[in-house]
């Protein structure tokens, strides 16, 4: 059997996804983790090296661009999926069967990733695609992203926005995180309590720092 | 009681279906739910109407063969329960119950409430099963076999294949019927020599037949009149991955 015919199957389509899923997982516990600089209460000195590594050294920069590439597999690999799925039943139920035994965002997940998407485009908007194209998309000279994080977020609509953002990320990790696992084969029923449990405080940890990000900056707390 | 019944009609697979609203009188209590449907095609015969087409076997919980969605549940309202051990007590006097049949493009329906389930037996026909050698057969307790794993294995092996999990499922994936299959199998020694190629043919079988894919939501455990547990499908997964990596 061939990796591609591997990959192709419906299983095989779910481990695209929890590979990926896990990948991009990892990307935010660096990015949360950069990103909590702001609250060394510097000036954001501390954080304007991080972002400065980031964007200057060649490895993060090699890393970015396989970033991008999860990024994409995992988008397109979710809306194949999910229009693979409804093609499944053409013709619906008369009586809605509710909750199905289930928790919401785990019959919404891509209707989670598609908010989480939308938010994706205007934080790159905001952030990356001015910074990286002061450097000419290369190694140039980057921007002062403290004192755009300030700008951006004086504003209160934009805060809105990013909170709800984060909310989305939450719920979509809530159930993404436990369920790339299960995807890859854990069915051990320790390990599946404790990674139920670490998928749960990792998706309230990560929206809620995040969160608290453009919140400290309108609030005037860095 | 009296009850008030919309029950889907459809003459065959290709022909258009509509709901039809029958009165049905004097339902015990102590009826199941297809005693209900049987005083109501009796009522129908009499009328000389065609009387509703419904799948029933053993009528005692074990065959599979009853799949009605009750008020949009699969096998009704009662957990871990097939439609023959739904029994009217569950109602009460006045009600209105919509009767549909499972709705899944990998189950037509033949008709009325009746559905094609041959893709499950497909799917069983790919690799579901073992191979044994003819001969006197071996003495059972001379190949020992854990505790857990005979229990885990029999456990899975309560799947009745009644398609529950694929009518429950958003994606009408058939994952829990395969996982359980697979399962059974994969936790016992006369499943080994099977054991990779079972598991990448009925993969491969199932997205045949047209089933979504497994997002993991749990619905199909909820209403599996067996308690068919999700974590068969988490192993599936594990003897997918294993059997790929493992592969020539």
């Amino acid at each position: 059997m061939t990796w591609k015919q591997v990959f192709s199957t419906s299983v095989g389509n779910k481990l695209i996804m929890a590979l990926t899923g896990i990948f991009l997982i990892l990307f935010l516990v660096i990015h949360a983790a950069l990103n909590a600089c702001i609250w060394a209460m510097d000036g954001g000195e501390m954080f304007n090296k991080g972002a400065h590594f980031m964007g200057s050294n060649v490895v993060p920069r090699i890393l970015e661009i396989g970033l991008f590439a999860g990024f994409i597999l995992h988008i397109v690999q979710s809306y194949k999926l999910t229009i693979k799925n409804k093609k499944a039943r053409s013709v619906g139920y008369e009586v809605d069967y509710g909750n199905r035994g289930s928790k919401w965002y785990s019959r919404s997940m891509a209707l989670l990733g598609t908010i989480v998407l939308l938010f994706l485009v205007i934080h790159l908007t905001d952030f990356w695609y001015p910074n990286r194209s002061n450097q000419g998309f290369l190694l140039g000279e980057e921007i002062n992203l403290y004192l755009k994080m300030q700008d951006t977020f004086s504003q209160l609509w934009v805060v809105i926005v990013y909170v709800a953002g984060c909310i989305s990320l939450g719920y979509h990790l809530a159930h993404g995180f436990q369920s790339a696992f299960k995807t890859l084969g854990v069915h051990n029923k320790r390990y599946h309590i404790m990674l139920s449990s670490l998928g749960l405080g990792f998706s309230i940890v990560i929206a809620v720092l995040f969160a608290l990000m453009p919140i400290s900056f309108y609030m005037g707390w860095v | 009681m009296n009850l008030t019944l919309k029950v889907w009609r459809q003459q065959n697979t290709k022909a258009d279906g509509k709901f039809e609203t029958y009165q049905v009188k004097n339902i015990s209590h102590e009826m199941s739910f297809l005693e209900m449907i049987d005083v109501l095609n009796e009522q129908l015969i009499v009328e000389g109407a065609e009387p509703v087409a419904f799948d029933h076997d053993c009528r005692e919980g074990i065959c599979g063969m009853c799949s009605m969605y009750i008020d949009g549940k699969p096998h009704g309202p009662w957990q871990a329960n097939t439609t023959c051990q739904l029994h009217m007590r569950a109602f009460k006097d006045g009600d209105t119950i919509t009767i549909e049949p499972w709705r899944a493009n990998a189950f037509p329906v033949v008709k009325d409430l009746m559905v094609d389930r041959s893709a499950f037996d497909r799917i069983i026909q790919a690799g579901g099963y073992i191979s044994v050698n003819t001969g006197n057969a071996v003495d059972g307790n001379s190949l020992p076999i854990n505790k857990d794993k005979a229990d885990a294995a029999f456990a899975a092996a309560m799947c009745i294949g009644c398609g529950a999990c694929v009518a429950a499922c958003k994606n009408s994936s058939a994952m829990l019927f395969l996982s359980a299959k697979v399962s059974h199998l994969a936790l016992l020694p006369q499943g080994e020599p099977e054991r990779k190629s079972r598991v990448m043919n009925m993969v491969a079988q199932m997205d045949k037949e047209g089933f979504g894919a497994c997002t993991n939501t749990g619905a199909c455990e909820a209403t599996c009149p067996k308690e068919i547990s999700l974590t068969n499908i988490a192993r599936l997964n594990q003897e997918y991955l294993a059997a790929s990596i493992t592969s020539n």
